[in-house]
């Protein structure tokens, strides 16, 4: 130590030397700092020199040293998403192109895919058609049993796969045409009409049920019962999209509809897809766990 | 080094200046150089910046706090990726001044959201996010059906001009009718919005109503525009 310890004053309770600072009457010991601490600290030096050969670390103008290991955070987190995914393609696989009557069958397999689906379906799909797929306003119900488009399982997916009125070339166009054209009165009983179809209050004979026949019947079918897979819902059941009192029905007839479901060609894998189908499929049996 | 410190202890004011000079080594040795190197930030090719409209939304985003409860970065994690796709480029931000990463996620992070969900869909989510997530925490925002006001929208170009984004001359001057355009597909100017910031831009009336371009307008047009200004990121996944 340097000469200017010694002529330190010495506190005469702890024996220890003091740095000789005088605050107002207070004066500090001058411990050393603990041996541990240097230790530590000496370790941590040597470390950092073997980090520095091992690891990304000093700055050379544009570029930087990479290191020896040539460690990249980035290329860590692709090979652990991989890792993920081969986990799971033992089962997974068999989605690719799948046999979805054999798939349905199989326990095992779905004993691993089902709870896969549902989390998919939950992170996916639930904020439009509900956690269990019982839809909400303007999104359709997926766990009735009636489908716009068609409900076996590989119908199912390409809807999923394309959208309707999505961003994929081949997406499915939906469209619920406008009739401002009609007079307000022929929408206003037209309107009464499609509202009475699910409780079969509605006249058959009356003039709005002429005017349905005219203008609605080639998307609604005859009996409004939907089913041609065109993208027009059944006005005869109790599911609705909309609503089916008589003043949404009266919007729907001047504004016209135009749902859009997203695409999921680019977000998901045909896997993925082809397991939701099966799940949405599944949930309309009530098979699946929501 | 003893003797140093036994006078720095005694003139208070030379201490503090050398406490924060040792301080701030460790900040200078760590980010100092990442001004230099080439890799920090390598703007991808195709990065488009914000159309007029979509900076509004931006602009309402930030003004309504949106990113207090949202995070715009997908962490290089495997579990992440696996989620919500891709991990984030520092490339992918490189307009936004400032850029909004974020670290809070009270809800989920919305770097990849653009087409996840339908206007409509936004639209009745912001209105009030339990009309289509019945356990939503999220606040309601109503009052974005105001009108938008597009008169700072030059001047906000031609800030973010200088620090860097690619806004042409034109881009600047057409700012506010630009703005207008997108959201109003059977306009004049509908094309020229696409013409001058890339094909992928999406010209909707996003918020249901064509009459009114409103701050609703704005901020969806903006969602839909997150994580689909380049396409950089997808390649991090790609098999070589
Ligand atoms: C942004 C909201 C939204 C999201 C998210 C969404 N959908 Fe849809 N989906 C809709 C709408 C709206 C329709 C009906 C479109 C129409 O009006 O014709 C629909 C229709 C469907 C149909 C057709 C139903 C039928 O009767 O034929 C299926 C199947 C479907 N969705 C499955 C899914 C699955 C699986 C997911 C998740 C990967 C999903 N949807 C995510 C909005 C959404
Ligand atoms: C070109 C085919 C087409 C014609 C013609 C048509 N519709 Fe539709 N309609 C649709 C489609 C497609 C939808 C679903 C729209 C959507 O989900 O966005 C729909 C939806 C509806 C709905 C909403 C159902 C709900 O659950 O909310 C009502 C009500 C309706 N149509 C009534 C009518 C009436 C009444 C007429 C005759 C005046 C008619 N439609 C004529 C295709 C058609
Ligand atoms: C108090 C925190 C909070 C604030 C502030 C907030 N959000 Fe949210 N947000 C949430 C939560 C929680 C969810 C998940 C539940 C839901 O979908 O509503 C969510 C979901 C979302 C989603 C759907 C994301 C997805 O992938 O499902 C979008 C988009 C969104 N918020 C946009 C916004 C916008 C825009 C604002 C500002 C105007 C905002 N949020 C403000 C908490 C918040």
């Amino acid at each position: 130590m340097s000469g200017a310890d010694d002529d330190r004053p010495v506190d005469p309770v702890t024996g220890y030397q003091t740095t000789g600072h005088n605050w107002n009457g207070i004066i500090e010991l001058n411990t050393p700092m603990s041996r541990i601490a240097v230790w530590a600290l000496v370790l941590a030096f040597l470390y950092s020199v073997v980090a520095w050969i091992l690891l990304p670390a000093w700055p050379t103008g544009n570029h930087y040293t990479r290191g020896l290991l040539g460690l990249d955070q980035g290329a860590e987190a692709v090979d652990g998403y991989r890792q993920i995914h081969d986990a799971r393609q033992g089962w997974m696989a068999r989605f690719d192109d799948p046999d979805f009557a054999a798939l349905a069958g199989d326990p095992a397999v779905m004993a691993e895919a089902g709870p896969a689906a549902t989390r998919l379906f939950h992170d996916n799909c639930a904020a439009c058609h509900g956690d269990d797929g019982g839809g909400g306003p303007g999104f359709p119900v997926l766990s009735d049993g009636y489908w716009m488009w068609g409900g076996d399982p590989a119908t199912i997916a390409e809807t999923i796969r394309v959208g309707i009125n999505g961003t994929d070339p081949d997406t499915r166009i939906s469209e619920m045409p406008r009739f401002d054209w009609m007079s307000r009165e022929e929408r206003a009983i037209l309107a009464d009409y499609v509202a009475g179809l699910p409780a079969q209050s509605a006249d058959p004979g009356s003039p709005a049920a002429q005017l349905f026949a005219d203008n609605c019947a080639t998307c609604h079918g005859d009996t409004a019962a939907g089913g041609l897979d065109n993208g027009a819902p059944s006005l005869a059941d109790a599911s609705v999209i909309y609503g089916q009192d008589a003043e949404t029905v009266n919007t729907t007839l001047w504004a016209g509809r135009h749902g859009t479901m997203p695409s999921w060609s680019g977000r998901l894998t045909p896997a993925e897809i082809n397991l939701l189908a099966l799940h949405v499929l599944r949930l309309s049996q009530g098979r699946a766990t929501p | 080094m003893l003797i140093l410190h036994y006078n720095l202890e005694k003139v208070s004011m030379a201490l503090v200046v050398a406490i924060i000079g040792v301080a701030s080594i460790g900040g200078i040795v760590e980010i100092a150089p990442l001004f230099t190197i080439d890799e920090t930030v390598k703007v991808p090719e195709d990065l488009r910046p914000l159309t007029p409209l979509e900076l509004a939304g931006r602009e309402i985003y930030i003004r309504e706090g949106c990113y207090a409860c949202h995070s715009q970065m997908i962490r290089s994690l495997a579990d992440e990726i696996d989620r919500y796709g891709p991990y984030s480029l520092a490339g992918e931000s490189a307009y936004d001044h400032p850029m909004l990463w974020g670290s809070k996620r009270t809800g989920p992070d919305l770097a990849r959201v653009g087409g996840k969900y339908s206007d409509y869909w936004h639209v009745a989510h912001l209105i009030n996010p339990r009309n289509v997530v019945s356990a939503s925490i999220m606040p309601s925002y109503p009052w974005l059906l105001r009108p938008l006001d597009t008169g700072k929208l030059p001047a906000e170009l031609a800030t973010l001009a200088r620090l860097g984004v690619p806004y042409s001359e034109v881009m600047l001057t057409a700012a506010a009718s630009d703005a207008m355009a997108q959201s109003r597909p059977d306009s004049d100017g509908a094309t020229e919005v696409q013409d001058r910031y890339g094909a992928g831009v999406a010209v909707r009336d996003f918020d249901g109503n064509v009459e009114k371009v409103s701050e609703m307008d704005a901020v969806v047009a903006y969602l839909q525009s997150l994580g689909t200004q380049t396409r950089a990121a997808l390649q991090t996944l790609e098999e070589e």
